[in-house]
């Protein structure tokens, strides 16, 4: 019996999609992780992978055709025993999987993910699917009016521009600032502040000798190999959570279940407005370098739209940097199922005291935000001092 | 490479680094980060494009010189070949 591909979930308001395009057709093998679609859904268009090794023995839904989630999109043929292909493609298209999903298999799993991915242009907002397909009709995306999120051009815009039928103009909810993903943001939110009684906590850190390390790091490296504080930072809170249990994983169905890997999610704002959080796959396990071109990776396809499935529903924890925008200090809202999140103000320059004179010195506010149904503010007390501990021997990272 | 030539490079090396910014918007003497939201990733990432394109390696310590378009081109214009 063949296992089924079926469309992927990635918030608890996504429930279609429309296939723009199969990369794989009957016959093709595929790996575990290959993506083998283009999904466009209301909010923008995504990667989707495959979460499972085998031979595509049937596309079953065509490019063009809109969905429900769970719909299955191909049929593989994975050459293991029949019950148990079965049993994993049923408890994969569930609303609720049992357990955690390994790494790598967040697309099968139902996670649920409020911060989406973005349109790919700030002026003519549209996805690199509904770009493509305007191009291969002929169809000038700068004169459609976008029905999507925040404006943006979906694929039935261009089909109705290639139609000669115009498109309608958005609704008042649509036409708003972030549009749709503005108001996924606020439903995953609001969800978040009534189901998870947060508590809070900060921290204030001298880093001075981690900027000092990361300055010599960087003069001795080729451009390329140039390390950003933030990557530091994710690497310190992913080594933090592997020794802390109890701030990453997911709280579902009334109980909490840590995740065997930490998949730091890192929080992007866009551009056009709005935010997404994709992951860095296994943080805790990869070297400084390597996450450090991952991270830049992530990011770049971020603001371009290109993010994959995956990455989008495996955060297991969230780091929220917004030192950039020079605020002292965040207090971060988990993002539901997760149970915390973990901010950073800037580093900047501020008086402190080291051996009883007041000098000088970098200085980084950290905050926790955690879930008080998981963890009281002892053991978050102890996870901010670690992380701190981490981020001040860059040797240890 | 003139002064002209060399901004229109810049640019061109700008919204590739950045799709989501649209080359004729950009004006020339406010810095990138008022602009919009010119990050420290977009800075490294500019920087790699810079030494990978033109050629020019630009030390950390010089990232401020990078911060517009104007202070850009006075930056590189001579070490540009």
């Amino acid at each position: 019996m063949p296992s089924e591909f079926r469309l992927p979930a990635l918030g608890a308001d996504m429930d279609e999609g429309t296939i723009v395009e199969w990369h794989v057709e009957a016959g093709s093998r595929v790996k575990r992780g290959d993506v083998v679609a283009i999904v466009e859904t209301d909010k923008g268009a995504i990667d989707v992978e495959i979460f499972e090794d085998g031979v595509v023995r049937e596309i079953v839904v065509q490019p063009g055709t809109r969905v429900p989630v769970g719909t299955v999109l191909a049929l593989l043929d994975t050459g293991g025993s029949p019950p148990a292909a079965e049993t994993t493609a049923a408890g994969r298209g569930e609303a609720h999987t049992p357990s955690l999903a390994p790494a790598g298999e967040g697309a099968g799993g139902v996670h649920e993910v409020g911060l989406v991915p973005p349109p790919a242009s700030s002026r003519v907002r549209i996805s690199p699917a509904a770009r493509k397909h305007a191009r291969e009709l002929g169809v000038e995306v700068e004169s459609l009016h976008g029905t999507g999120p925040g404006g943006a051009v979906t694929l039935e815009d261009v089909e109705g521009a290639a139609k000669g039928a115009s498109s309608p103009p958005p609704s008042p909810a649509e036409a708003g600032e972030g549009g749709g993903m503005r108001a996924a943001i606020a439903a995953a939110m609001s969800r978040s502040k009534r189901e998870i009684p947060h508590y809070y906590l900060s921290t204030a850190v001298d880093v001075t000798a981690t900027t000092e390390w990361l300055a010599v790091h960087n003069a001795s490296v080729p451009v390329t190999g140039r390390l950003l504080f933030a990557a530091l930072l994710v690497k310190a809170l992913a080594l933090t959570c592997r020794d802390n249990p109890g701030f990453s994983g997911y709280h579902r169905d009334g109980r909490y279940e840590e995740s065997a890997a930490v998949h730091v999610g890192v929080a992007v704002a866009l551009r056009g407005g709005g935010l997404v959080a994709p992951a860095i796959m296994d943080t805790a396990d990869k070297p400084l370098a390597q996450l450090m071109d991952e991270f830049r990776a992530l990011v770049s396809r971020a603001r371009a739209g290109r993010l994959r499935a995956s990455e989008l529903a495996a955060p297991t924890i969230i780091l929220t940097s917004l030192g950039e925008a020079t605020v002292d200090a965040v207090f971060p809202i988990i993002q539901p199922p997760q149970v915390a999140i973990v901010g950073a103000g800037a580093v900047a320059a501020r008086p402190w005291v080291v051996d009883g004179q007041v000098v000088p010195r970098q200085v980084l506010t950290l905050s926790l935000g955690a879930d008080h149904r998981v963890t009281d503010g002892r053991l978050g007390a102890q996870f901010l001092a670690k992380l701190a501990q981490r981020l001040v021997d860059p040797g240890s990272l | 490479m003139n002064r002209d030539d060399l901004a229109k490079r810049i640019l061109d090396l700008l919204t590739e680094i950045a799709p989501d910014v649209e080359a004729s918007s950009v004006i020339p003497g406010i810095d990138f980060r008022d602009q919009f939201d010119f990050d420290s990733m977009d800075t490294l990432n500019f920087a790699i494009a810079l030494h990978r394109e033109l050629g020019v390696e630009v030390p950390e310590t010089d990232y401020s010189q990078l911060a517009s378009l104007d202070k850009c081109v006075g930056y590189l214009e001579s070490r540009v070949t």
